[in-house]
């Protein structure tokens, strides 16, 4: 049999979900090829009002917090050392990987000159966000890809490449931490320029720190929800302890998002506030789907509860989503002007979307993101100066002596 | 980014006096010949008024909106001339990741298409709604006002003030400044007493004159404050941000991870006195 033959074999052998998603993979290639024949103005229902749309709103300043659970995760197990939790970082791991990659498509795709992408890393603008975030996205991608690596040498049984990535496990997941905390927040930094033109509903100083923040609640709410649904549709592990866990940590996070947002709003903001309903609709909405699930997750009935659990990260998700879409889009829009996305540009997303879910799918197949346990695996790092063993072996001879 | 200096009485600037605009289009003209602009197929009344054509976009970098009003019971055109304002802080250079636009010591906002990777920040963060995309082409570009930078160089004027029989002076901008308001002192019925760009997002190298309210002709309302010091204040931030993330959570995990390696020590001590006894 040749390779290709064994590989439609397999394909063969998925799930008909699995095929769907493929197919709206394939769907969003071929859109995306459109763009680059027919050039943007004509695929796309963005124009000189409307210079950005639905591939900057989602799929880079929605992608973005919604796969920061990688970094806020990775924090949590290794600096604060609640280890218990350390389970959930592969899959947070892989989603991060995943989101981000796509990240760099949807840029690429956005962009006039995608072939011109280095010149970031060339001419250098500190004063621009833009260059600040690209070169974040650059290198908080090659983080993951390197922390990615650890299933996948596991998975072939590279053991050198293996003991390397343990050993710089920790300064990568400082380094995740840290590039995270900067181009999170610098995405919020993107929209301060706008001044007069974002609603102040939106536009207030402390936008940069409240997309941070609230980028942890989406990336704890998005493990949540992905163990959930992977234990229940792809029969993997049942991690509901660990996420009761997740679950206490919540809360506070979302609190500490509420107050500064409420703060902000009331002593920071310029302007009028509620002078259009449809953005005040737009903005209930946001904190509704924010303030309920907070309400909910101080109740230890809804942390232990399975389903009333993942609804509540559910709504968190829901919520940054309406928050990033109405800073970069609705918030954005002048009085009587109206941009909505193209048939092109929604292909695209969908495809996008698609394409993560497709792959950790296949991911989780392939690789072991999801049986590492710690009691399973040897986690301690290489003794290479015999400290502890040494001190070990004195102490033995001495007490064999007496 | 501004190179230097704070000081741009010296840099030169365009004094438009609206109240001397006839509505001719010259400049219009004029600045398509000089930057080799296509012609834009239009027709009348499209946009908002009798202005043609109807926006600025790739092929027009500037345009001369009409506005009709009444006076003394007639009809009347006042004019406004939109171009690139040449901020002296402009937006677009501060939040252009590849620095592809430059405010140069003459005064005009100069773009270089050649770094440029189209990811269109510039329009989203200039005020005045200036810079415009190719957005008929696969692999578009910005377009903008570059102020006729070749012809300063050269020591000419810009394209359309040369043009201009009666409204656009150009020259130093502290002189520019105090022309205006000589001309407000000499004619206080006929000026509105405020000049459009001297304050407006910090100062720019484009200073008008009216007889009507800014906001009627199509002026936009802009921040007096430099727009690049909104991001700045944040950006500043980074390094020291950056370190103490990175700084904090590494002294942090060498102190949870010592208490764990303390722990397992102790185990192990526990451990190995325990063992020999059992032996002996």
């Amino acid at each position: 049999m040749t390779a290709a033959r064994i590989i439609i074999k397999e394909i063969k052998g998925y799930h008909n979900f699995v095929k769907f998603l493929i197919v709206l993979v394939a769907l969003g290639a071929l859109a995306s090829m459109v763009r680059f024949v027919f050039g943007l103005g004509v695929t796309t229902n963005l124009n000189d009002t409307f210079p950005w749309g639905l591939w900057i709103s989602f799929d880079v300043v929605t992608a973005v917090p919604l796969a920061a659970g990688a970094f806020t995760l990775g924090a949590i197990v290794h600096c604060f050392h609640i280890k218990k939790l350390e389970p959930l970082v592969r899959p947070a791991i892989v989603t991060g990987f995943l989101g981000y990659s796509l990240v760099c498509v949807g840029l690429l795709l956005d962009l006039g000159q995608p072939q011109r992408g280095w010149h970031t890393m060339v001419y250098w603008n500190p004063h621009s966000p833009m260059f600040e975030v690209s070169m974040c996205i650059m290198a908080y991608t090659t983080v993951l890809f390197l922390e990615f690596l650890s299933p996948v040498c596991e998975k072939f049984g590279y053991h050198v490449p293996l003991r390397l990535l343990r050993t710089i496990e920790m300064p990568l997941v400082i380094a995740a931490a840290a590039i995270s905390t900067l181009h999170q927040s610098s995405l919020g930094t993107f929209f301060l320029i706008a001044v007069d033109k974002l609603h102040p509903l939106w536009y207030n100083p402390l936008l940069p720190l409240l997309f941070w923040v609230s980028a942890m609640c989406a990336g704890i709410s998005i493990i949540t929800v992905e163990a959930t649904m992977s234990h229940k549709w792809m029969g993997q592990p049942d991690e509901s302890e660990l996420l009761e866990t997740l679950a206490k940590i919540l809360p506070w996070v979302l609190m500490v998002y509420l107050t500064i947002r409420i703060f902000s709003l009331m002593a920071l903001t310029q302007g009028l506030l509620w002078d259009r309903p449809g953005l005040t609709a737009l903005f209930a909405l946001e904190m509704v789907a924010l303030i309920v699930p907070l309400v909910m997750l101080t109740s230890s009935k809804v942390r232990d509860h399975n389903k009333l659990r993942s609804t509540a990260a559910w709504l968190v998700i829901f919520g940054v989503i309406v928050n990033r879409f109405n800073v970069s889009m609705f918030g954005m829009m002048e009085k009587g002007t109206m941009y909505y996305p193209s048939f092109i540009e929604s292909v695209v997303t969908i495809g996008v979307i698609a394409a993560h879910i497709l792959f950790f799918v296949l991911i989780a197949k392939y690789f072991p993101i999801f049986e590492h346990h710690p009691e399973t695996v040897d986690y301690t790092l290489p003794d290479n100066f015999k400290k502890t063993g040494k001190a070990h072996a004195v102490e033995a001879k001495l007490a064999s002596e007496a | 980014m501004s190179e230097m200096n704070n000081d741009f009485s010296k840099s030169k600037a365009f004094l438009i006096d609206m109240t001397k605009c006839t509505g001719c289009r010259g400049c219009q003209v004029a600045c398509k010949q000089w930057n080799q602009l296509d012609a834009e197929k239009t027709t009348f009344f499209t946009g908002e008024g009798y202005q043609n054509p109807p926006l600025m976009s790739e092929h027009t970098f500037t345009r001369i909106k009409f506005r009709d009003y009444q006076k003394n019971g007639q009809n009347e055109f006042a004019f406004y001339k939109e171009m690139c304002m040449h901020c002296n802080d402009p937006a677009c250079a501060s939040v252009c990741p590849v620095g592809a636009f430059v405010k140069t010591k003459e005064g005009p906002v100069t773009y270089d298409a050649e770094r440029c990777i189209g990811c269109r920040f510039c329009m989203v963060a200039c005020p005045f709604g200036v810079p415009k995309y190719e957005w008929s082409k696969a692999f578009p570009l910005v377009k903008k006002c570059t102020g006729c930078y070749s012809r300063i160089l050269d020591g000419k004027k810009p394209a359309c003030a040369t043009t201009c029989p009666s409204a656009i002076t150009y020259g130093e901008r502290g002189e520019m400044i105090k022309e205006a308001n000589r001309r407000i002192g000499a004619r206080p019925e006929k000026y509105l007493k405020k000049l459009y760009g001297e304050e407006e997002a910090g100062g720019t190298s484009v200073i008008y004159l009216t007889a009507l309210p800014f906001d009627e002709l199509g002026f936009k309302h802009v921040t007096k404050r430099p727009l690049p010091s909104y991001t700045w204040q944040a950006l500043r931030l980074v390094p020291g941000i950056f370190l103490t993330v990175g700084g904090s959570l590494s002294l942090l995990s060498w102190f949870t991870h010592r208490k764990e390696r303390l722990k397992k020590e102790a185990e192990q001590r526990e451990a190995s006195d325990n063992t020999p006894k059992e032996e002996s």
